[in-house]
């Protein structure tokens, strides 16, 4: 199929401007990284991120217009592997240098949690926002098991967790770093050990509590040449302490309650254990169309007593159209728990919207709590371009508070679902009905009865004959 | 006989005639699925089509360029018809119509300058000639206008210049010589064989005539640079520029045929899936004629060409080889290395190998800084494009002096050619497509015609019919919008969702619905039929005996 032909060149002629007087074009930039937090109960969380940011000639025109903005969501999706490889070719260097290396498939879906994201955002270049550069930053975060795939042992090491060694950074990259969170462990060496222990280490606010990270940067010469790869182990040298760990300011739990296939009612319990600081909350509820909410039955209560949102939307569903939205800002008071609850009826549907297994249920999509959340130790606001990546995932604007978006769990739901064996009963019913009605109707009107006479023979006759002969009785 | 059964034997045959006459008819119509009416006529009589492709040419006489009572006779037409001979169902028929004109006072003075760009520029003036059509300048034969041993001259916009003679058949002789002229720069069998590859039986010539890509709507390019090695090398190309400055007055050029959009994009860590041999004799790395197939297959997933968008794409892709296997050259089947260091792939696209200068590594700080140059890259690029898109090197007729190319790279008379066989293409697709649906229609009874499917049928015929029109009368621009109007709208009738509906309703769930209530009403009817025909044969019988 392919020639290799001397191919007639055209002879081009420059037309226009001469020369090369257009500016170099800026370079993306890409910086990646890498954390592992050991958690107490002897599993490990590891999370990527990699960052790539380009110059564009756009201009922002002005804010974005709310009604051009959509929300969607699959409540029910498996990730595998078919989502990860797209995932990993909008890497530059992927799979082949740097952390992208260590993205194995097969050990990346041994684990108990995972989680993929990419987010594409327009950042201002200048204060006026008259110049903008493009950010895309990909997230992937794993809890490895220590029972599963740790097989009981608790030492972790990146060989353990993903088969592979780091052993050169990314040439594309600008910064490729692993950050290793050693807060609890770092003054006495003697619970958590490290290895290679590290040369920098890393102290920040991280939300709300002060953290301490050990980092192993991969342009670090003297790091690499040493041993040509880099495999981080992580060695407890006392059992951890079973202490459970610290509970959130905020956290949330969302159930459906109610018997029978008719009605219910849908209830969220969002948690404020902050021991004296009251804070908002906004509550994004996207419902389908099939679960008919009414408004009027909506209850809000904190501590026993009724709290009033201080901010509604509702946009009532239209059927096949479009799902409830729900939005409400509340205020959450201190150390107390808040429970949202809505009333609910299940709608009927139309026999060929059903799954191929409905009596499974029918899912609802997680809520979105989004707040400000006060923290007990005062932070510095980020600075974008300085600090690690990880570190601007929750932003913090003035220090004392910094954002957080929870999402609930999602919700199976079951929908009354018809017998759908029905048409054919009803077809067969209605057959039969017919016909014997037609059939009755007919014999009536064409039938004619005559009188006959009893014939001298019939089988049951001779066959009563033949076995009296046999018996040696007289015959019939 | 007794009245009761005279009785129950008429309403036995009443209940079977409401049966057959009332509820067949029903049932049927009721069940039928539904078919809006399309032309099928019409849609055969396209099949048995004549397509005659009409070039309109005005001929211009100068004043010494024929003896002068062949000048009396001017202006007149003279029409030139011939069958082009292909395998094909439809017949295709060439004319050229020759306009025949004496020379205006302008062109009289353009033509007496002293060369032939003197004399296009001049005659340039006048308004852009409609597409299709040419203009021939016959000069007088000792004009020095051409160089002395050349009889004709081929101009970059649809303009010929021919030598008359002084001679008794001198329309005859120039008529030939015109012809050749003409069918040099809008058709030739070569040309509509081509366009009409895909549906000619093949040949030993279709490899070649493969090559171009499918008439399509819109085209989408791609330019990729593949830098395998990022440690060794820093690559940067003004990609921007480049497409600015020599891609897309091509383009531009070319926007008759389709829409067009180029993209570009650059891949690390991309490797050839062919590992380079070593030569030591040129101390260099090659690749050989048959490794080159094995190539592409690797690279394709990482284009992420079919994401691009919904038009066929076209990869140009720079590959800079990596430190350990630089140099790298093409080698041909001789054994020597191609002059551009490139290669390209029928319908997909080409790929250049850029190597990287050896004096760059003097200073031997990695990575080394590459700055691609564009010129050398877009001149390859281009003159693959020109092949990707099918505008081969015309037949020139001997003798003739073809003038070197437009700064835009594509001669007018080059779209002209790629216009008609695209119109050929367009229309022997689109009768192929309404041929099939009219089959397919024939052959399964369960697929539903709705009425805007049969509208978009009815429009591709009609567009089909214009086209045709239009080439015979020689308008070839709106000839093609027809042809491509015709594409659209037969593919979008044949390939609708709404077609299938009902296409895979098992048989037997039809049975299982029907037999439960036609077979008790049925039964019935028939056995009294039948004992009431027997009766009647019976009693025909009986006066026949005792008579």
């Amino acid at each position: 199929m392919a020639a290799a032909m001397p191919l007639a060149l055209l002879v081009l002629l420059l037309l226009g401007r001469k020369g090369w007087c257009l500016a170099e074009p800026p370079r993306d930039s890409l910086r990646e990284e890498l954390v592992i937090t050991p958690l107490p109960s002897g599993d490990v969380a590891a999370t990527f991120q990699f960052r790539t940011r380009w110059d564009s000639e756009l201009q922002r025109e002005g804010d974005t217009d709310h009604y051009f903005l959509r929300y969607a969501v699959l409540p029910r999706e498996v990730v595998c592997t078919e989502n990860l490889t797209p995932w990993k070719k909008l890497l530059p260097c992927s799979s082949k240098a740097g952390l992208s290396v260590l993205l194995k498939a097969d050990r990346l879906f041994h684990t108990s949690y995972h989680s993929q994201a990419v987010h594409i955002r327009p950042v201002c270049r200048n204060a006026r926002c008259t110049s903008i550069s493009w950010e895309l930053r990909q997230t992937l975060s794993v809890v490895f098991d220590a029972f599963i795939t740790g097989q009981g042992k608790k030492d972790w090491s990146l060989f353990r967790m993903f088969s592979r060694t780091l052993t050169e950074p990314c040439p594309l990259a600008s910064e490729s770093r692993v950050y290793v969170d050693i807060t609890n462990y770092n003054q006495d060496n003697e619970t958590l050990e490290v290895n290679p222990p590290p040369t920098t280490t890393y102290q920040d606010v991280i939300l709300g509590t002060r953290k301490i990270y050990a980092i192993y940067d991969l342009f670090d010469t003297a790091m690499i040449n040493n041993s040509r790869n880099l495999n981080i182990q992580l060695k407890w040298k006392r059992p951890p302490e079973n202490e459970a760990p610290p509970v959130p300011f905020l956290h949330a739990q969302r159930y459906v309650s109610g018997y029978g296939l008719q009605k219910g009612e849908l209830s969220t319990l969002l948690y404020n254990t902050h021991p004296y600081r009251a804070f908002p909350v906004l509550l994004l509820d996207t419902v389908p169309w099939y679960l008919r909410l009414y408004v009027h039955t909506l209850t809000i209560t904190s501590k026993g007593k009724e709290n009033k949102p201080s901010y509604i939307h509702y946009q009532p569903a239209q059927d096949r159209l479009q799902p409830h939205l729900l939005e409400m800002l509340i205020q959450l008071p201190a150390n107390s728990v808040t429970k949202v609850s809505i009333q609910f009826e299940r709608a009927l549907l139309k026999w060929t919207e059903y799954t191929p297994d409905p009596n499974h249920g029918f899912y609802v999509s997680p809520s979105v709590l989004s707040a400000l959340v006060p923290s007990v130790v005062a932070a510095k606001p980020v600075d974008w371009e300085e600090s690690p990546l990880f570190n601007s995932l929750f932003p913090v604007s003035d220090g004392s508070n910094y954002f957080v978006r929870l999402y609930t769990e999602p919700l199976l739901v079951n929908l009354p679902t018809p017998d759908f064996s029905m048409p054919y009963n009803v077809i067969c019913l209605t057959c039969t009905v017919v016909a014997v009605c037609y059939g009755s109707f007919y014999n009536l009107l064409t039938r004619t009865f005559h009188i006959e006479e009893p014939r001298t023979g019939g089988l049951a006759k001779r066959l009563a004959n033949l076995i009296r002969r046999a018996r040696g009785v007289p015959p019939l | 006989m007794p009245s009761e059964v005279v009785r129950g034997k008429r309403a036995a045959l009443f209940f079977a005639a409401v049966a057959i006459v009332l509820g067949l008819p029903l049932w049927w119509k009721t069940t039928e699925t539904y078919r809006a009416s399309l032309p099928y006529s019409q849609i055969s009589g396209l099949n048995a089509l004549q397509l005659r492709l009409m070039v309109p040419v005005t001929v211009v006489f100068a004043r010494e360029s024929v003896p002068l009572d062949d000048q009396e006779k001017l202006p007149f037409t003279v029409v030139h018809e011939r069958e082009i001979p292909l395998k094909y169902k439809m017949k295709i028929k060439c004319r050229f119509q020759k306009a025949y004109r004496r020379a205006l006072d302008h062109e009289e003075e353009a033509l007496s300058s002293g060369s032939v760009q003197e004399a296009e520029a001049m005659l340039d003036e006048p308004q852009e000639q409609a597409e299709g059509s040419l203009t021939v300048y016959v000069i007088s034969e000792h004009s020095s206008l051409l160089p002395q041993d050349m009889m004709s001259y081929i101009g970059p916009k649809r303009t010929a210049v021919v030598r008359g003679i002084m001679h008794r058949e001198a329309f005859n002789i120039i008529g030939r010589r015109i012809v050749q002229v003409a069918q040099a720069m809008s058709l030739t069998e070569d040309v509509l064989a081509a366009a009409l590859a895909d549906h000619l039986p093949e040949d030993k010539w279709s490899a070649e005539k493969r090559r171009p890509l499918k008439s399509s709507l819109g085209y989408e390019i791609t330019f990729s640079l593949l830098n395998p090695d990022p440690k060794s090398h820093d690559v940067h190309w003004d990609i921007e520029g480049a497409v600015r400055r020599y891609v897309q007055p091509f383009l531009n050029a070319l926007s008759a045929a389709g829409n067009f959009s180029v993209d570009s994009q650059i891949l690390y860590y991309a490797m050839l899936g062919v590992n380079p041999r070593f030569d030591s004799a040129s101390s260099s790395y090659y690749l050989d004629m048959h490794n080159l197939p094995h190539v592409i297959n690797p690279v394709e997933s990482r284009l992420g060409s079919s994401a691009a968008s919904l038009y066929p794409v076209l990869n140009f892709l720079l590959y800079v080889p990596e430190l350990a296997h630089s140099p790298l050259y093409i080698q041909d089947k001789d054994g020597a290395p191609v002059a551009t260091n490139a290669f390209h792939s029928p319908r997909w696209g080409g790929i250049m190998v850029y190597n990287v200068d050896s004096k760059t590594y003097n200073a031997s700080v990695l990575p080394v800084r590459v700055k691609v140059d564009m010129v050398r890259v877009m001149e390859v690029f281009l003159a693959q494009l020109r092949l990707l898109f099918g505008i081969a090197q015309p037949q020139v007729p001997p003798k003739c002096l073809l003038s070197g190319p437009k700064s835009e790279g594509l001669m007018t008379w080059e779209l002209d050619r790629l216009l008609w066989a695209r119109s050929v293409e367009n229309l022997a697709t689109a009768t192929t497509t309404l041929t099939s649906l009219a089959q397919l229609l024939g052959k399964i009874s369960n697929i539903v015609i709705k009425d805007d499917v049969a509208s978009e049928v009815y429009r591709a015929v009609a567009a089909v019919q214009k086209s045709a029109e239009e080439l015979a009368s020689g308008h070839l621009a709106s000839a093609f919008v027809a042809s491509q109007e015709a594409v659209t709208s037969s593919e979008r009738a044949f390939f609708d969702p709404s077609l299938l509906h009902l296409l895979y309703f098992p048989d037997d769930q039809k049975f299982a619905i029907y037999i439960p209530l036609f077979l008790p009403m049925a039964v019935p009817i028939l056995l009294s039929l039948v004992k009431i025909f027997l009766e009647t044969h019976k009693s025909w019988k009986k006066p026949e005996k005792t008579d």
